[in-house]
């Protein structure tokens, strides 16, 4: 028996709104891509996705299947099957804005609001079109008297509060708290977003935090809204300690997504087949 | 003699270009330099100057505990001293392209994005531009997309910045104050004139122009034998490409 109210992978994609802004983790911590598929299946629209720092398949999926309005990001790239077609289409043919940015910046802006500061400042940026093609970014005169180089100019960025947040994890405890070991970026998504939903491997049957260890690469469940079991739930992805990524799912995902028509058709077969349990 | 790869020469040119470094750190999609960096750790492992190496998509070789914004604090302290940087488009100021070519933001041909870079190449003392295909449309006078500048005004901190450019037919050094390349190394199986010709920037000649250098027995022995199958856990269809098919 668990401690918490165990929801499933369809009630967390309900979740998701139109227009919300979505978090999204990067490939190697964990993509919940049960979810990613209730949500295409409910032809959710208009999401803004804020990548930490990029996606690879979720968001290529999200975005080839019109779900998606817009997305910030520092990459979007299926690694090493690739670029993302889908991704690289929308953007050719101006289907979806995009908030071109870099890993740092897309880090500070969720760490100021997990500060509740209206803004961070960061290194670097200054020079680059990312800049300039950035009208919610901002720079200062460093007001401090503390640093090397004379009249330094410093970028500012805005907090930004993400909506919902989904990722897949190893394992929740009795209690409703999540492993996530030293993917802390999942901790900082967390503390910046509204909702903040939970699919695991596995429930088990103990404390985390009756072990230092362990609750030292804990997500406290105060952070967490719902938690739902979805084995296999990262697929094609990889999950530390569990399974590698789907070699032979990820070329045949990039192949078949170069082309919308061979794409849909890619997708009909893989939404309906029943890749995960516990739906 | 056995047949040494192109790609093995690479890897070979960048691990000597790692020997003073503490610290190497290695980004997304990099299995060259990843291979290089692992390369240099195990040449130097009894010495006293050890070299760390991080990968960030390795489990094992990733040191950071911090989540992936470790890097960047990392890099912002000075503790990375080398980093790796590629580009669509590198431009004669070692100005770089990640994001596409064309006219932003509805670009003719889109790319992933800009990754770090924004910070990494303002921070790292040590960046190393390595960009396999070296062709006028590569290396181009002026890039479509600023990712990241390659030089800056003195009001921006940046103890960082572009040392090298590699590519299968060249090594370049960058000069910050000239604000240009010059060629240091040349792979043997092209000339001068065939650099020039696919390069689309003015770059700086050199008198003592050398060729790349020709890994020994050695070095491949322990490339092959030891490094191969590291890289094969964490670039799996690089690997498996060059060293295990």
């Amino acid at each position: 028996m668990v401690n918490f109210t165990q929801i499933t992978v369809k009630d967390i994609a309900k979740e998701v709104k139109d227009n919300c802004l979505l978090g999204i983790p990067a490939d190697y911590s964990g993509v919940p891509m049960s979810v990613t598929i209730e949500i295409i299946k409910n032809k959710t629209k208009g999401l803004r996705l804020y990548c930490l720092p990029l996606t690879t398949i979720q968001g290529d999926m999200l975005i080839g299947s019109g779900c998606v309005n817009e997305i910030e990001t520092a990459a979007v790239t299926l690694g090493e099957y690739g670029q993302a077609p889908r991704f690289q289409d929308a953007i050719e043919n101006s289907k979806i804005n995009i908030k071109d940015s870099t890993c740092p910046a897309l880090h500070a802006q969720l760490q100021a609001t997990e500060k509740s500061v209206p803004f961070m400042p960061l290194r670097g940026i200054l020079g680059s079109d990312l800049y300039n093609n950035r009208n919610d970014w901002s720079v200062i005169d460093n007001p401090m008297n503390n640093s090397n180089t004379n009249d330094e100019k410093i970028v500012i960025l805005p907090a930004v509060q993400l909506d919902i947040l989904i990722f897949h994890a190893s394992k929740a405890d009795i209690n409703g708290n999540v492993q996530i070991g030293r993917r802390r970026e999942l901790a900082t998504l967390a503390h910046a977003s509204k909702k903040v939903y939970v699919t695991v491997e596995e429930i088990v049957d103990e404390d985390f935090f009756d072990s230092e260890l362990k609750a030292a690469a804990t997500l406290p469940s105060l952070y967490v809204d719902g938690i739902s079991l979805a084995k296999n739930g990262a697929w094609p992805c990889g999950l530390t300690d569990y399974y590698d990524i789907d070699t032979i799912e990820m070329s045949k995902y990039a192949n078949a997504a170069k082309y919308q028509e061979t794409f849909d058709e890619y997708m009909r077969d893989f939404i309906s087949q029943n890749n995960y349990s516990n739906i | 003699m056995t047949e040494i790869f192109q790609s093995e020469i690479i890897i070979s040119e960048i691990s000597n270009l790692l020997k003073d470094d503490k610290h190497v750190a290695i980004g997304a999609a990099s299995p060259i330099p990843g291979s290089a960096a692992l390369l240099a750790q195990e040449e130097r492992k009894n010495t006293n100057l050890k070299l760390q190496v991080t990968i960030l998509h390795s489990q094992k070789f990733n040191n950071f505990t911090d989540g992936s914004r470790e890097l960047f604090d990392a890099s912002a302290q000075g503790r990375i001293d080398t980093f790796f940087l590629g580009g669509v488009q590198i431009d004669g100021e070692a100005n770089i392209n990640l994001v596409g070519t064309g006219r932003y933001p509805k670009l003719d041909k889109r790319f992933s994005g800009s990754f770090g870079s924004a910070l990494m190449y303002f921070v790292v003392p040590k960046i190393i531009l390595f960009r396999e295909e070296h062709t006028p449309r590569t290396l181009v006078k002026k890039v479509d997309f600023i990712s990241a500048p390659g030089i800056s005004p003195p009001n921006i901190y940046r103890p960082g910045g572009p040392k090298y450019l590699i590519t299968n037919k060249a090594l370049f050094s960058f000069n910050k104050k000239k604000k240009n390349f010059k060629i240091e190394k040349i792979n043997p199986e092209f000339t001068l004139n065939e650099v020039i010709k696919s390069t689309g920037f003015e770059f700086k000649t050199n008198k003592n122009l050398k060729y790349f250098t020709m890994p020994s027995q050695k070095r491949i022995h322990i490339l092959r034998n030891l490094i191969a199958p590291k890289v094969l856990n964490f670039y799996p269809q690089f690997a498996k490409k060059l060293w295990f098919n």
